[in-house]
C-alpha cells in the first residue's frame, strides 16, 4: 500500500525540497478541489512508482498559503516539479500518470 | 510485469552487470545461457542479430546489450518499459466510457437489465458538475445539493446494482472490428457494445496571453480558483449559465467582478441574470456588453490586468488579478475522430422518433450526455440520454445474441 504523502509547510519546505538530493514533485491541493481529489490518487501512484528517482509532498494551500504565493501558484490543482531546490516545470489542471512520468523522464534525459 | 530475458555465457562481465542491474531494480528476469548451447546461440543471433552476450529482450523486444539495458535505466524508461504488462485485459458486454450524469445513468440502467456492465470512469471522474457549486434545477435535488454531491449519489446508485467503476482512462478506441477494441492508461478493453459518454471539456479563446498565464491567474474554474483571489479585482469572459454562475460566485470572494461579453444580451437563465443584476445594483459586479478580451496582461508574477476590446473596435484596459474563461465547452470526440459521424466535433446520433435514438454511425456504439448535445447541455438531459443509450444498447445486445444463435 502506498504511504501516506507527507504535506509541506513553510516550515519544513527548505529541508524537503531545497535540500533535497533528488527531484522533488509538489501538489498544490486543497480538501475542497474537486479536481485536486481526482489527482489525488494519480500522486499518489505517481509516488509509489518512483519511489526511488523522485521525492513527492503535498502543499495545502488553505494552511500554507504563503507557499502558494511563494510559487505563483493560482490554480489547483498544480504540480510544481523541483530539480535542485529550484521549480522546473509546472503542470496546471488533471493530468495523467503518463504526462506524469513523461516529465520524469524528460528531466532525466 | 512484462518478461525479461537475459542471453548470457558463465565468464562474461558484462553480463553479470546487466543483471546486476536488473537485481539493482528489483526486476525478475530469466538467463539464457549460451555457452554450450549452440541452437540457443543460434536463436539469440537469429533474434538480435548480434553475436555479442549479453543480449536483453523485454516481452520479446530485443533491447541490446549492458550498454543499452544502462541508457534505458539512466533515463528512466526501464522501468516504465517493464512495468507497462501490468496492463488488465478485459472482456465487457457493454463498456461505458465517462462518469459524468450521461455515463452513470447509463450503469444504472445497464445494470438493472444484467448486462454487467463497466464503466471506465476517464480523468475527471463525476465530470463537469464536480465543479461546480450549487445544482438547483437536478428534479427532487434536496435544497444546497452540490455537484459533487449529486455526483457520489449517483455513483453508488450505479454500484448498488452491480456496475464495475474502473480507473482508467482511454486513450485509444478501435471500432473496425468486433468486439471492440479499446486501450486506456491502465487496462485494455473490448466490449459487445459502447456507450460514450465523455462529455466536454471547458473552452478556451485561444489566445497566446492566455495560455501564457494559465494557472497564473487564468482559470476556467471559478469553485477551484476562486479561493486565490479574495479581495482582488477579477474578469469573467462569457454569458451564458457558467460564465453568469462563476460571476455570482466569485462576488463572494473577490473585490469586484467584471463579466465580459460580446453581445448586448446575456443567454443565462434569467434567474441567474436576476441575482447577477442585484450585485450590478450594488456595484459588486460590473458587465462589459459587446466587448471581447483581447488580451490578458500581465507580468512575471502572473495576471495583472484585462485589454478589452469594445465591438466598435476601442479598447480599455481593467486591473485584474484573475481572469476566468466561461465560454463554453468542447466535445470530447478526439478519441474517435474519423471512426464515428460528427457535427462540428459533437459525436452525431440517430435522435428522432422510434428506437435507437442515441445510435452513432456504428451499430453497437452509442452516445450520450454533452459529447452529442450541443443545445441543452444539462445534468438531467445528459442522464436522461445516457438511460436512453443503455436501453439502445440493451436491444442491441439481444438481438445481436439472437442471431448468434441462429447462425450456430
Amino acid at each position: 500500500m502506498t504511504a501516506r504523502i507527507e504535506n509541506l509547510t513553510p516550515e519544513n519546505f527548505e529541508t524537503r525540497v531545497v535540500e533535497s538530493g533528488q527531484p522533488v514533485l509538489v501538489d498544490f491541493y486543497a480538501d475542497w478541489c474537486a479536481p485536486c481529489r481526482v489527482i489525488g490518487p494519480v500522486v499518489d501512484q505517481f509516488a509509489n512508482d518512483y519511489a526511488d528517482r523522485v521525492d513527492v509532498y503535498k502543499v495545502d494551500v488553505d494552511s500554507s498559503p504563503e507557499l502558494a504565493v511563494r510559487f505563483g501558484v493560482r490554480s489547483i490543482p498544480t504540480l510544481v516539479l523541483f530539480k535542485d531546490g529550484a521549480p522546473v516545470e509546472t503542470l496546471v489542471g488533471v493530468v495523467t500518470k503518463g504526462q506524469l512520468g513523461g516529465l520524469v523522464e524528460k528531466l532525466a534525459a | 510485469m512484462k518478461r525479461i530475458e537475459v542471453f548470457s555465457k558463465d565468464w562474461c562481465p558484462y553480463c553479470d552487470r546487466a543483471k546486476a542491474l536488473l537485481d539493482a531494480r528489483g526486476l525478475p528476469y530469466e538467463v539464457f545461457d549460451v555457452t554450450n548451447d549452440p541452437a540457443l546461440e543460434a536463436e539469440m543471433r537469429e533474434r538480435a542479430s548480434r553475436r555479442t552476450v549479453p543480449q536483453i529482450f523485454i516481452d520479446g523486444e530485443h533491447v541490446g546489450g549492458y550498454d543499452d539495458l544502462a541508457a534505458l535505466d539512466a533515463n528512466g524508461a526501464l522501468t516504465t518499459a517493464v512495468a507497462d504488462e501490468a496492463h488488465e485485459r478485459s472482456h465487457h458486454r457493454l463498456l461505458i466510457i465517462g462518469s459524468g450524469p450521461a455515463g452513470y445513468t447509463a450503469a444504472l440502467y445497464a445494470a438493472r437489465a444484467n448486462l454487467k456492465p463497466a464503466l471506465v470512469a476517464g480523468m475527471e471522474q463525476g465530470g463537469q458538475l464536480m465543479t461546480t457549486t450549487d445544482v438547483e434545477n437536478w428534479p427532487g435535488g434536496d435544497i444546497g445539493l452540490t455537484g459533487p454531491e449529486l455526483m457520489d449519489k449517483l455513483l453508488e446508485h450505479a454500484t448498488r446494482f452491480e456496475a464495475e467503476i474502473i480507473t482508467d482512462h482511454i486513450t485509444a478506441a478501435d471500432f473496425s472490428t468486433r468486439p471492440f477494441r479499446l486501450a486506456g492508461e491502465r487496462g485494455e478493453y473490448t466490449a459487445d457494445a459502447v456507450v460514450i459518454a465523455t462529455g466536454a471539456t471547458a473552452r478556451y479563446l485561444g489566445l497566446p496571453s492566455e495560455q501564457r498565464f494559465r494557472g497564473r491567474g487564468v482559470s476556467a474554474c471559478a469553485t477551484c480558483d476562486g479561493f486565490f483571489f479574495r479581495d482582488q479585482p477579477v474578469v469573467v469572459v462569457g454569458g451564458g449559465n457558467t460564465a453568469v454562475e462563476e460571476a455570482l460566485y466569485l462576488a463572494n470572494i473577490a473585490s469586484h467582478v467584471t463579466l465580459v461579453h460580446r453581445r448586448a444580451e446575456l443567454r443565462a437563465e434569467k434567474i441567474l441574470q436576476d441575482r447577477l443584476f442585484a450585485l450590478v445594483e450594488k456595484g459588486k459586479v460590473s458587465i462589459a456588453w459587446n466587448s471581447e478580451l483581447d488580451e490578458v496582461l500581465g507580468n512575471d508574477e502572473g495576471v495583472t490586468g484585462a485589454r478589452l476590446r469594445q465591438s466598435d473596435g476601442q479598447t480599455r484596459e481593467l486591473d485584474a488579478e484573475g481572469v476566468f474563461i466561461a465560454i463554453g465547452h468542447e466535445p470530447n470526440t478526439g478519441l474517435f475522430t474519423g471512426q464515428l459521424e460528427s457535427w462540428h466535433g459533437f459525436l452525431k446520433v440517430r435522435g428522432g422518433p422510434g428506437a435507437n435514438a442515441t445510435a452513432t454511425s456504428v451499430p453497437g456504439v452509442y452516445a450520450a450526455g454533452d459529447v452529442a448535445d450541443p443545445v441543452y447541455r444539462q445534468a438531467v438531459t445528459s442522464a436522461a440520454t445516457g438511460a436512453m443509450a443503455a436501453l439502445d444498447a440493451e436491444r442491441f445486445l439481444s438481438e445481436s445474441e439472437i442471431e448468434t444463435r441462429r447462425a450456430a
